[in-house]
């Protein structure tokens, strides 16, 4: 579980965050959304430890991370698996080095117990035969399956993942989101999402997060989102005039919306 | 001021790069990569420049020695050559070649790393990316390019012989002789000191643009040209210095 109190950050002058609190939980995929500059990336960066918030507190599994000594920082980052915009897999090495990089670097498993790692996780994300290839020799949405993979490959407590969908195409943006959405409950991480892609809100968002220039706007699940008044997530979700008609439709009848978006089991409604 | 800050940011850089590494059977393999990558694949330039410029400084004392009043025998060409080599050209040139070569190289794969945010996953997963990616290219290269400069320094002599025996002006008996004459050991370790000094400013400078680099490829470029020009800047003013110091 992440908690965050209060959380701010300033560049020079400009006010990116003022002060969001919320809870992430563990074993629920929890996603960030807002127009772009509304600050979704400078709070993950700050939750990820890149980026240092003017004030406030992050609690990771309970301990404040101000509290935290260089040791425990660097156990706590080995914990952390993170799929990047852009996947920022290494160009210099193979599908098979990137993934075992981690295993690498922080554990002290022999080279055979690492390459039955890579093999475990890179079918658990569906690819096979890529283990010598480059990331340049591999389409977008094998990237980023790499990717996750090198996230997931250390077991990690907690999954962040940034615009996990950008530049894919939408049905294999599906494909990612469930799988990260699958991950999730296996591995039971605390899974935070940075996105706006209105897919994955409803395939996937168990906790939603609207951010609206530095300030949390709004709080719910993929269900509340359908039926929530806030001016200003309607305006952000139902920006066409397609979705608002959709939206309208699906208000006036209460069993369609169920069955056309059902939730997700672990949903209550 | 910002010069100041750019100063302080490079010290405070090195600071982190010389910290304990995290596995150094790691390190120890990316050592041998950089070798490759750095020291390796710049043989064939040195090469190719080494043996050309050798001619060349040849071909310049044996005019110079033809014109002089004094008479100077032939010998003297193959002992200047060697001279010129050992204290400028094979150190000072080589270095400031290997500055564009290699230092581009090292500024535009740290800067596409940084703007790929790859230094961003290392730094996540609690890496020391300024340590993982600087440490190995400097150990690297100050173990490599002393060894890159002694072949220059042969091939540069060589340069020199076979031009001799092109043009016909100087005996290879002549060009030998003066390459055998005495000179003191301490200008080699000047020669490899030079070396030294100039393969950490080779790594250093453009890691340091290319780490800090913001923005897109269009800045990635930038930082590899501002490398670049900074690190042949500071190449010839330690060649000042170094050479101010210890042959003063």
């Amino acid at each position: 579980m992440i908690e965050v109190h209060d959380l701010k950050k300033s560049f020079q002058d400009t006010d990116v965050l003022k002060g969001i609190s919320v809870a992430f939980e563990r074993g629920k995929t929890n996603l960030i959304i807002g127009q772009s500059g509304s600050g979704k990336t400078v709070f993950l960066k700050c939750l990820l430890g890149l980026i240092e918030p003017s004030s406030g507190e992050i609690f990771y599994e309970g301990v404040n991370s101000r509290d935290m000594d260089f040791n425990r920082r660097k156990t706590l980052r080995a914990k952390i698996g993170t799929v990047f915009q852009g996947n920022a897999l290494f160009d210099s090495m193979t599908v098979s080095e990137n993934i075992s990089f981690p295993l690498m670097m922080f554990t002290s498993q022999s080279e055979h117990e690492m390459k039955d790692k890579v093999d475990q996780v890179l079918e658990r994300v569906r690819l096979e035969g890529v283990h010598h290839k480059y990331p340049s020799e591999l389409s977008g949405g094998m990237q980023k399956r790499v990717a996750i993979a090198r996230a997931i490959v250390n077991n990690p407590k907690f999954l962040f993942c940034d615009e996990p969908n950008s530049g894919l195409d939408p049905k294999t943006a599906i494909v990612i989101d469930n799988l990260i959405h699958e991950l999730t409950l296996e591995y039971n991480t605390t899974t935070i999402i940075n996105t706006h892609d209105m897919n994955s809100v409803m395939e996937i968002g168990e906790k939603i997060i609207f951010l609206k220039d530095g300030f949390k706007g709004w709080e719910g699940n993929a269900i509340e989102i359908l039926k929530t008044e806030n001016q200003m997530v309607v305006d952000f979700i139902y920006s066409s005039n397609l979705f608002q008609r959709i939206r309208r439709s699906l208000l006036n009848d209460e069993f369609r919306l169920i069955n056309i978006y059902p939730p997700p089991n672990h949903i209550i409604l | 001021m910002r010069t100041l800050k750019n100063i302080g940011q490079y010290f405070l850089l090195l600071g982190k790069v010389f910290k304990k590494p995290e596995k150094g059977r790691i390190y120890a393999k990316m050592v041998l990569r950089e070798i490759n990558d750095l020291g390796s694949s710049s043989l064939g330039i040195v090469v190719f420049i080494s043996i050309f410029m050798g001619a060349v400084v040849a071909i310049q004392m044996y005019n110079n020695i033809k014109d002089s009043v004094l008479l100077i025998p032939n010998d003297y060409i193959g002992h200047a050559t060697k001279m010129i080599l050992i204290l400028e050209f094979s150190p000072t040139i080589i270095s400031i070649i290997l500055a564009g070569k290699v230092g581009s190289l090292i500024a535009s794969s740290i800067g596409t790393m940084r703007t790929t945010e790859q230094i961003d996953a290392l730094e996540v997963m609690g890496v020391n990316s300024v340590s993982f990616l600087i440490l190995p290219k400097i150990i690297a290269c100050i173990l490599f390019n002393p060894l890159l400069i002694l072949i220059s320094l042969s091939l540069g002599l060589f340069g020199g012989w076979i031009s001799g025996e092109i043009t016909g002006n100087w005996s290879s008996a002549e060009y030998i002789t003066g390459i055998q004459m005495q000179n003191t050991s301490f200008f080699y370790w000047y020669c490899i000191l030079k070396t030294i000094v100039f393969a950490f400013v080779i790594v250093t400078i453009p890691a340091y643009f290319g780490y800090f680099v913001k923005g897109g490829s269009l800045e990635v470029g930038k930082a590899s040209t501002q490398a670049v020009v900074w690190t042949c800047v500071l190449i010839i003013v330690l060649d000042l210095l170094i050479t101010q110091m210890m042959l003063s």
